[in-house]
This record gives structure tokens, C-alpha cells and sequence, in this order.
């Protein structure tokens, strides 16, 4: 037990790069594993964070874009969705590494990017922004024409109709779909690590080092099983997180009328 | 030439995963749907088990898992009499006979073992997935028509296969053509199951990884070979998606959806 303190301290936090530097090489404990895993497990709910949190927005103008009357507007936004949503985000990953790299000589600015922390971020954000706005745009056309016209006739125009009415109905409309969209991409988190993005001085998520024991002791039935612990407990995080949500975008409907959440089986991108 | 030949791979790949995923989920879907406890568990929980799960990591799992898993069964088979234990430590050591590959097989015979791995592990997750859209699809097909089915007197057997089975397809053709895309997608992931597809060819060519003895004049060209797989993946995807469109609209002929009665209505 004091053994396996003294490993949560070492290895706690090792895959931002505190704590013991050296992985362990022979005899792992189950306990050492258990901890690295869950160390990587940082970089996977940070990149599921940060890319739902800002990939929100950007998702919300897309819709909008391609639900738009110009066709200035709407062709550009049709073919950001089909470019995410049509190939594979594995090799997505791997063009931007190499789109960036070949930035990094002429602009030095682009250094930052280069690593996974920024570049993978980028290109999950543009992704899950894609997936998103999709399903917002099915959310905006399903929006029932009532709501809208009661909303003409209250006088709400431009922004405010937006803001009151046209926003929350979608969002309302899009949730459970959304929350399978949340939960793809935090399964998608793990492919930061297998395509060209480095990880340096072997910080890295939690298939990392799942796939890094793995490799070491041929014996994929410990880690395996302990990632799959961990990705079932944050995919209920995220269930439980999002429904709180969903109640709320509903309170104000009848207990038959709210929109079910209903969860897929997970798919790759 | 070895990048040309890796987009054959993947169709492939393609070829052989689609039908035996759907062999696999037909398999899962009417196990889910028996009368018997066991099955009906075995099915559900096999459909279960990828939920929750990102899929890369059950790639990664499955082709150790079923490497040892062929090599512990032929080692039981083919050496009966050794006595040590096959985990040793850190190793999974089995007897020089039950090798997959043999040691002294050719290089192409270890690369089809690869591969076959790989479409093992492709067939069977994805088997998961459209057990699932084939379970759904079963429980869509209208009540009315086996209730119909049992009043003729037809056993439960033929319940399943002449009106249930035929019935089922156009509902589970939106799942499946789902599923079909995310396949496309999931090809790329052979390279982590170690088959040297287009993404390693592109690695290789593109890279300059030692620029003198390098048979390929030019910089690091990674970057364009990896637009090219972008593009060839994006316009894969928009033929399957027309091809799809074409074959939703053969299959709602006469069927009791919306769709096949707006085509009723239309020739009408």
C-alpha cells in the first residue's frame, strides 16, 4: 500500500512531466500501471476540454453558415464539414503534423504547433467543430416553424430572436445527439499519440502507456482492461454531465415531450 | 510501387472486412434476439462490451490477444508434453512447432499472417457495430408482419428467415452505410496493426530520413503524400455516398416506409 502511494507520487502527474523521469523498465506492479495510465488519462481529458469547449463555437457558426441564404457563406461551410466529416481523422492528424513541420522552417511561430498539445488540439478542435456543426444544422432545420413564427409575431427580430428563440430550440433539439458527439471525441483523444505527433520525453496519454506496458510485457489482458476502467467512468462523466445539461435546455417542456437521451455505440472517426 | 500497391490493400481489407463484419453482426444480432438466456447474453454482451471503449485501443488489444490466443491453443495442441509455464515473467513463451508464423516461413507468409490478423480484429469490432444496427433493424420490421407470419402456422425458424431477415434490410441500410463510411475511415488504422499500408508508404516515401544513401531526390515530401491519401479518402467517401443514395432508393421499392410510399405515390 505505502509502495503504491509512493508510485501515485512518482508517477501521479508524469505525463505532464512531473515526478519521476524514468519509466519504470522490469517488474511492473499492477498498481505502477494503474497510476501511469490514469497520469495519461490528463492529456485526454484536456484535449476532450478544450476542443468541445472552444469546437462549441466554431460548430455554431458552421451550422449557421450552411443553413445561411448566401451562397458566399454556405459553400465554404459545406465543404468544411465534408473535408472533417469525409476523411479519416487519423490521417487528418497526420497531414497537419506534416503541414506544420514544413510551417515551422520559414515561420518560427509555428514551433508551437509542431507539438501535440497545440497542433493535435487545432486539428481536434476543426474536427469535432465539423462533426458539431452538422448536427446543429439538422438540429436549426428541424426547429419547428410555429416557434419561429410565434417569435415574428412578438416582435423578436435579428439577434434577439436568435439568442431567445432559434439558439436554445437547437441546441435543445441537437443535445442527445451532441452528447454522442462528445463521447466520440474523447475516444478520439487517443489517436493523438500513434500519428506523427511526438510524444516528448514520453509524456503521453493514457493508450500511451497503456500500449507502452503492453509492448513490454506482452501481456495485453492488465492495461488494456484498466483503459477501458478508466474511458467507461469519464464516458459516464461525461453522460451524467451532459444529461444535467439536457434537463435544463428542457425544463420548461411537459415530462412527455423532452427529448430522450439515447446513447450510440461508439464509432471511429 | 510499394505505395501503389498499399491502396489495393486497403480495398482489400475493405473487401474482405465488409461482408465478414456483417457475418459477425448477423451472427450477434440473432443471438441477442434468442429465446435461449446464453445466447441472447452472449449477443447482447458482445454488442455491449465495444460501447464505452475507444476502438483503437481494441485494435491494439485484439491483435496481441489474438496472436497469443492462436499460438497458446496450437502450443497445447503440438506440445503436450512441455512443462513449462508459458508466462514467464515479462515473456509468453510457447514451444519452436506452434510459432504463427512458422520461424522459417518466407517474409510473405508473415505479412498474410498480419494481415489476416488485422482483418480478424477489423471483423470483429465492427461485427460489434452492425450487430447493433442489425438488432434495431430486426425489432423495426413491423409486428404485424411475423404476427401474420405466425397465423399461416409458420415456425418460429421460418418466421426468422422468409419474413423477418427480407423485411429488415432497408431499415438497416442507414445504420449500415453509417457504418460503411466509418470503415473507410478506420482504414488508415491499419498501420498501427503493423501492415505496411498507404500511411506507412507515405511515411517512408515522403520522408528523409537518411538523405544521403536515400534513393528519393527531394525534401520532405510527407506532407503532399499525405493530402493525396485526404483526397483519395474524401472522394472514396463521396462515390459510397452516392452509390448508397441509389441502392436506399432500390430498397424501399414496395416496402412500408415513407420512402417506398412517396416512390408508390410518384409512379401512381
Amino acid at each position: 500500500m505505502d509502495d503504491c502511494l509512493q508510485t501515485l507520487a512518482d508517477y501521479g502527474l508524469r505525463s505532464i512531466g512531473i515526478g519521476e523521469r524514468l519509466l519504470p523498465r522490469t517488474d511492473f506492479t499492477f498498481c505502477q500501471q494503474v497510476v501511469l495510465i490514469g497520469s495519461g488519462m490528463i492529456w485526454n481529458v484536456y484535449f476532450a476540454i478544450l476542443a468541445l469547449g472552444v469546437g462549441f463555437f466554431l460548430a455554431t457558426a458552421v451550422a449557421l453558415g450552411k443553413a445561411s441564404d448566401t451562397w458566399l457563406i454556405r459553400k465554404p461551410s459545406e465543404w468544411f464539414i465534408f473535408v472533417f466529416r469525409g476523411s479519416p481523422l487519423f490521417i487528418q492528424f497526420f497531414f497537419a503534423y506534416f503541414f506544420f513541420l514544413s510551417l515551422k522552417g520559414p515561420y518560427p511561430f509555428f514551433d508551437a504547433f509542431t507539438s501535440a498539445w497545440l497542433g493535435a488540439l487545432v486539428v481536434l478542435f476543426l474536427n469535432t467543430a465539423a462533426y458539431s456543426g452538422e448536427i446543429f444544422y439538422g438540429a436549426l432545420r428541424s426547429i419547428p416553424k410555429g416557434d419561429l413564427e410565434a417569435a415574428d409575431a412578438y416582435g423578436f427580430s435579428g439577434w434577439s430572436k436568435f439568442r431567445k428563440i432559434t439558439w436554445p430550440t437547437m441546441l435543445r433539439l441537437a443535445w442527445p445527439a451532441y452528447t454522442n458527439e462528445a463521447i466520440f471525441l474523447f475516444h478520439a483523444t487517443t489517436l493523438v499519440f500513434f500519428t506523427g505527433f511526438p510524444a516528448l520525453q514520453q509524456r503521453g496519454d493514457a493508450l500511451y502507456y497503456a500500449n507502452y506496458f503492453a509492448d513490454r510485457t506482452f501481456n495485453p489482458f492488465i492495461p488494456y482492461p484498466i483503459l477501458a476502467v478508466y474511458f467507461i467512468l469519464f464516458t459516464l462523466a461525461i453522460i451524467a454531465l451532459f444529461g444535467a445539461i439536457n434537463r435544463r435546455l428542457n425544463r420548461h417542456l411537459p415530462n412527455e415531450a423532452r427529448a430522450r437521451m439515447r446513447l450510440k455505440p461508439n464509432i471511429i472517426r | 510501387m510499394g505505395f501503389y500497391v498499399s491502396f489495393g490493400t486497403v480495398l482489400l481489407l475493405l473487401a474482405i472486412t465488409a461482408p465478414s463484419a456483417l457475418l459477425f453482426g448477423f451472427a450477434g444480432a440473432a443471438a441477442a434476439r434468442s429465446q435461449v438466456l446464453p445466447l441472447s447474453l452472449l449477443g447482447k454482451g458482445y454488442t455491449a462490451i465495444v460501447r464505452g471503449v475507444p476502438d483503437i485501443a481494441f485494435f491494439l488489444f485484439f491483435v496481441i490477444a489474438l496472436d497469443q490466443a492462436f499460438e497458446w491453443v496450437r502450443h497445447r495442441v503440438l506440445c503436450p508434453d512441455w512443462t513449462e509455464p508459458i508466462r514467464q515473467g515479462n515473456d509468453f513463451i510457447v514451444c519452436a512447432q506452434a510459432k504463427l508464423p512458422l520461424g522459417n516461413a518466407p517474409q510473405w507468409i508473415h505479412e498474410t499472417y498480419g494481415f489476416m490478423l488485422a482483418v480478424l480484429t477489423f471483423s470483429i469490432v465492427f461485427g460489434a457495430f452492425a450487430a447493433n444496427v442489425l438488432y434495431g433493424a430486426m425489432r423495426a420490421v413491423p409486428r404485424g408482419q411475423l404476427e401474420t407470419a405466425e397465423a399461416y402456422g409458420m415456425t418460429e425458424r421460418q418466421t426468422f428467415w422468409r419474413i423477418l431477415v427480407p423485411q429488415m434490410w432497408v431499415y438497416a441500410l442507414p445504420g449500415l452505410s453509417n457504418l460503411w463510411m466509418v470503415l473507410i475511415k478506420a482504414t488508415p488504422l491499419l498501420f498501427l496493426l503493423g501492415v505496411e499500408d498507404i500511411v506507412y508508404w507515405a511515411r517512408e516515401l515522403g520522408g528523409i530520413a537518411t538523405p544521403q544513401f536515400t534513393d528519393y531526390p527531394h525534401g520532405d515530401w510527407r506532407m503532399w503524400y499525405f493530402l493525396v491519401l485526404l483526397i483519395f479518402y474524401l472522394a472514396f467517401t463521396r462515390v459510397s455516398e452516392i452509390a448508397l443514395d441509389r441502392l436506399m432508393v432500390r430498397l424501399s421499392h414496395g416496402q412500408a416506409t415513407a420512402a417506398g410510399e412517396a416512390q408508390r405515390k410518384a409512379a401512381a
